[in-house]
């Protein structure tokens, strides 16, 4: 009765950049399926008329004085980096071979 | 055990201040209280004793030089949950991505805390990234309950928990998003608030879910917590959903609470929070507490949110499509965890094979969840969907708050079970947010306060109290009439360990 297949969670797992193992493919399914029957009744409660929420506290267009203020140094900002070189963050390949 | 770490917040900064005691040697005697009992309770993830002692150093200064108190809890040593960011010294959200990460900012909370003269004993431990309900989530391995070694602190903040319960510390900060401050709370008989959305700063708290996440303030009584409200809420401009209004009055509000007079409170018993999946014990205590407020001239009347049952399916897709995005920022390239970085992989699988080591189960779960409920084809079906039921569950609490001043519920349906019980159960474990919830998407203020023991297992129960946005001070006289009429519950644990 599985809605969502090993491989949809593979395509997930890669959309969301997670290599994600074999045997974890086995268990997400499981679970994601498990979790989505639960919460699917949120489908069926609220009409067309209702309007969504994406925010508790209504706010809109929220300014303050754009006044210039200290920022992190780049000393700081690299500072937790994997790896920097030059002042700045150190990369692995971004192209393919071919590109 | 050094008598100052049984002393309330309160109580220490009286002392403090007027020269009694030294903020040094009440910060002293809590990293020796954290010395000896942390190795079972593992509450701590780092402890920052040279930080902490700094600080009430020079708090010691200011009162020998006659100068008035930073704040009225300067000198009160305080233990934060490790979401928030503190300058220089370790942040690892209970997760393996940020080990070994100094922050190079304070959260706005830290530098208020800082402001007002609060040592900071040390980060507590959590659910990575504050996702789950019993710490068992951590990458550093779970807290224990200080009630029982074997069972579940609560999560996601239950370090903040059970650094109270074990008198590790008088005060902590808890982040709340589903319950992660109100759950913790109940489960170790202690006190936890979730303020309203947006009333303390989210600046430098790790986002797990933005709508939701809230900070707020843990003690071990109403009072000591609504110190530290009023020393952490607040305007911010470095937070666009700051709300932008005067912090209620909650010290005045747990003072007058503290009389013991509920006359002209009207409170409401939420018809949907009891029956099938609720301990025995739990609704009992529950009961005892309702007839408690009664007895403090509170008129109580039973209402009905319909739209509450639907609150849990509705949170388990926002929060999880809320953090398939914000937690898509560790990336592995500019700070945090990178594996794999040999020349022989491109950026792409550098990321992909960073965050499968980096990330724990629940948190990969809860990614792939949000990345499916937000693609494209199911975006109307889920996410909308629980969008519609958050407008329904705020029209619930906005028809309830038209009759009532406050409502309860207990803070949680079971008092706290073993660990690994619920570990491999993920729909199990979600069920113990399933009333604290409602407050979340709605952004109202929550509180749980201590209601007892269960009568079936002699574990702690909360009483869940919540109140319109903005209306923060309302829990606060209210749990605190309540706490003064119900008597401490915190010291059985002592007498238990007495008693050994």
């Amino acid at each position: 009765m599985s809605n969502i297949s090993r491989d949809e969670v593979a395509h997930l797992a890669k959309l969301a950049r997670m290599a994600v193992t074999e045997e974890e493919l086995d268990t997400f399914a499981g679970q994601l399926d498990q979790i989505l029957d639960a919460v699917a009744e949120v489908g069926e409660v609220a009409g067309d008329d209702i309007p969504p929420t994406s925010h508790a506290v209504p706010l809109t267009n929220v300014f303050r004085p754009d006044e210039v203020r200290p920022g992190l140094s780049q000393d700081e900002a690299l500072s937790g980096a994997p790896a920097a070189e030059e002042g700045r963050f150190r990369v692995p390949r971004i192209l393919g071979e071919e590109q | 055990m050094s008598d100052l770490t049984r002393l309330t917040a309160a109580e220490l900064a009286d002392k403090i201040h007027t020269g009694e005691v030294s903020a040094a040697e009440t910060t002293q005697a809590h990293l020796d209280r954290i010395a000896a009992v942390d190795g079972d309770v593992h509450a701590f993830l780092h402890v920052d004793a040279e930080g902490a002692l700094e600080a009430a150093r020079t708090v010691d200064a200011a009162v020998a030089a006659g100068e008035r108190p930073a704040s009225p809890l300067a000198g009160v040593p305080l233990a934060l949950k490790d979401v928030l960011t503190t300058k220089g010294v370790p942040t690892t959200c209970g997760s393996k991505t940020l080990e070994g990460w100094l922050p190079p900012y304070d959260a706005t909370v830290t530098r208020r805390l800082r402001e007002a003269g609060v040592p900071i004993l040390g980060k507590t431990n959590m659910d990575e990234f504050a996702m789950g309900s019993s710490t068992e989530n951590s990458a550093y391995g779970p807290t224990r309950n200080p009630w029982d070694l074997d069972r579940i602190p609560g999560g996601s903040g239950g370090g903040s928990s059970a650094s109270l319960a074990a008198y590790e510390a008088p005060l902590a900060i808890g982040t709340d998003t589903g319950g992660s401050i109100r759950q913790p709370a109940a489960v170790t008989a202690t006190v936890g608030v979730k303020p309203t959305y947006g009333g303390v700063s989210r600046y430098g708290l790790v986002a797990f879910s933005s709508s939701l996440d809230q900070a707020g303030p843990c003690g071990r009584t109403v009072l000591d917590a609504a110190l530290l409200h009023e020393v952490i809420a607040g305007h911010d401009p470095m937070d666009a959903t700051s709300v932008d209004a005067p912090v209620p009055a909650v010290v005045d509000a747990a003072r007058e609470g503290a009389r013991g007079d509920l006359s002209g409170v009207t409170v409401g018993v939420v018809r949907e929070f009891s029956g099938e999946g609720y301990q025995g014990g739990v609704l009992r205590s529950f009961e005892t507490a309702v007839a408690q407020l009664k007895e403090l001239g509170a008129e109580v009347v039973e209402v009905s949110c319909p739209h509450f049952t639907y609150a849990l399916p509705a949170y388990y897709l926002i929060a999880p499509s809320e953090c398939s995005s914000n937690l898509a920022r560790f990336d592995a390239m500019r700070y945090g965890l990178r594996v794999a970085d040999d020349g022989s992989h491109s950026a792409e699988e550098v990321m992909s094979l960073t965050r499968e080591e980096g990330f724990g189960a629940e948190v990969k779960r809860r990614v792939m969840l949000g990345t499916y409920a937000l693609s494209s084809g199911y975006y109307d079906a889920y996410y909308g969907s629980a969008q519609k039921v958050r407008t329904l569950i705020t029209r619930d609490f906005a028809a309830a708050f038209e009759q009532v001043d406050v409502l309860v519920s207990p803070t949680t349906p079971v008092t706290p079970f073993k660990l690994g019980e619920k570990v491999d159960d993920p729909l199990a474990m979600y069920l113990n947010d399933i009333c604290s919830i409602p407050a979340n998407l709605a952004g109202n203020a929550a509180m749980s306060v201590p209601s007892g023991l269960s009568d079936e297992d002699g574990l702690p129960v909360g009483l869940q109290i919540m109140a319109p946005a903005l209306a923060d001070d309302r829990l606060y006289r209210v749990g605190a009439a309540y706490e003064a009429a119900r008597g401490p519950v915190l010291d059985k644990l002592g007498e238990l360990e007495a008693a050994k």
